[in-house]
């Protein structure tokens, strides 16, 4: 059973509620205070991701994040209704050219905010940020699920 | 904490001040204030980000998408960060390459590369 269960309608002022209830979980789970900053992020780009794909296809649907604070690791699970597209399962930063991303363009403005960025793009960010991430679509939609170590310190004279 | 913006002139270069968070909600206001700098011929930019306490991805977009419109006019668009948390996503994504990043505001208005 999740420690925590968030379920936010698919609005991008939410992801950063999301965020900060993942934050303030994850620290109390005993993650390192190094990598909460990698867990903001990779929260972050999960559920904006997610939001994205509801806002297209799902916009009554709400986003589901489920935090899991296990023996000795803190788990995150983002859930999307939306099918994986194969193009963005296979996104990878490799292959991502900075140069030819920032060409000169005149004409960008007017599109949709994220499409500046190749699909997939917030994907990949994950997967270059965290070590412990799989991706998986199956009926249920897309499931994106972290995990970073989380020594159990929550010992009585452990703040 | 939403994001604050606010800009200056120094000489030939507008200075854009970026504060708070520049996430999938508050982008868009980031991204409205880089078209309207070039829609209004301003064409150098030095986008501060020192007091920038989270950037993801679709900020990253709107900053690409600033470099694109400048580039086509000729014109430049620095950055100024020295926070740790805010380089590693540019890193990660290659990033670095393409936006020259400074330790302060002087040193990106002095620079001319």
């Amino acid at each position: 059973m999740p420690t925590v269960e968030v379920s936010f309608t698919a609005l991008p002022a939410h992801v950063r509620t999301a965020r900060l209830v993942a934050l303030a979980v994850a620290r109390r789970a005993g993650v390192n205070d190094q990598l909460l900053d990698e867990v903001r992020l990779a929260v972050g780009e999960a559920c904006s991701r997610a939001v994205g794909v509801h806002q297209s296809k799902l916009p009554d649907q709400p986003v589901l994040m489920r935090l899991t604070d296990e023996q000795d690791r803190f788990v995150v699970e983002v859930v999307d209704g939306g099918p994986l597209d194969h193009e963005v399962a296979e996104s990878d930063l490799d292959s991502l050219d900075p140069e030819e991303l920032s060409a000169p363009a005149d004409d960008v403005s007017g599109d949709q905010l994220p499409d500046l960025l190749p699909p997939g793009f917030g994907l990949a960010v994950i997967s270059g940020l965290v070590e412990d991430v799989n991706v998986v679509s199956d009926a249920d939609g897309t499931h994106v699920r972290m995990t970073w170590p989380a020594p159990d310190v929550m010992s009585p004279d452990a703040g | 904490m939403d994001l604050s913006l606010s800009t200056r002139t120094e000489g030939d270069r507008t200075v854009v001040t970026v504060g708070g968070e520049i996430d999938v909600y508050t982008a868009p206001k980031l991204r409205e204030q880089l078209i309207d700098l070039v829609s209004g011929g301003k064409y150098h930019l030095v986008v501060d980000m020192e007091g920038v306490d989270f950037l993801d991805s679709t900020g990253l977009g709107v900053l690409v998408g600033g470099l694109k419109r400048v580039r086509a006019h000729e014109g430049s668009l620095r950055l100024v960060c020295t926070q740790e948390r805010i380089l590693k996503i540019f890193r990660i994504t290659g990033l670095t390459k393409v936006f020259p990043i400074h330790a302060s505001v002087d040193e990106a208005l002095a620079a001319t590369d």
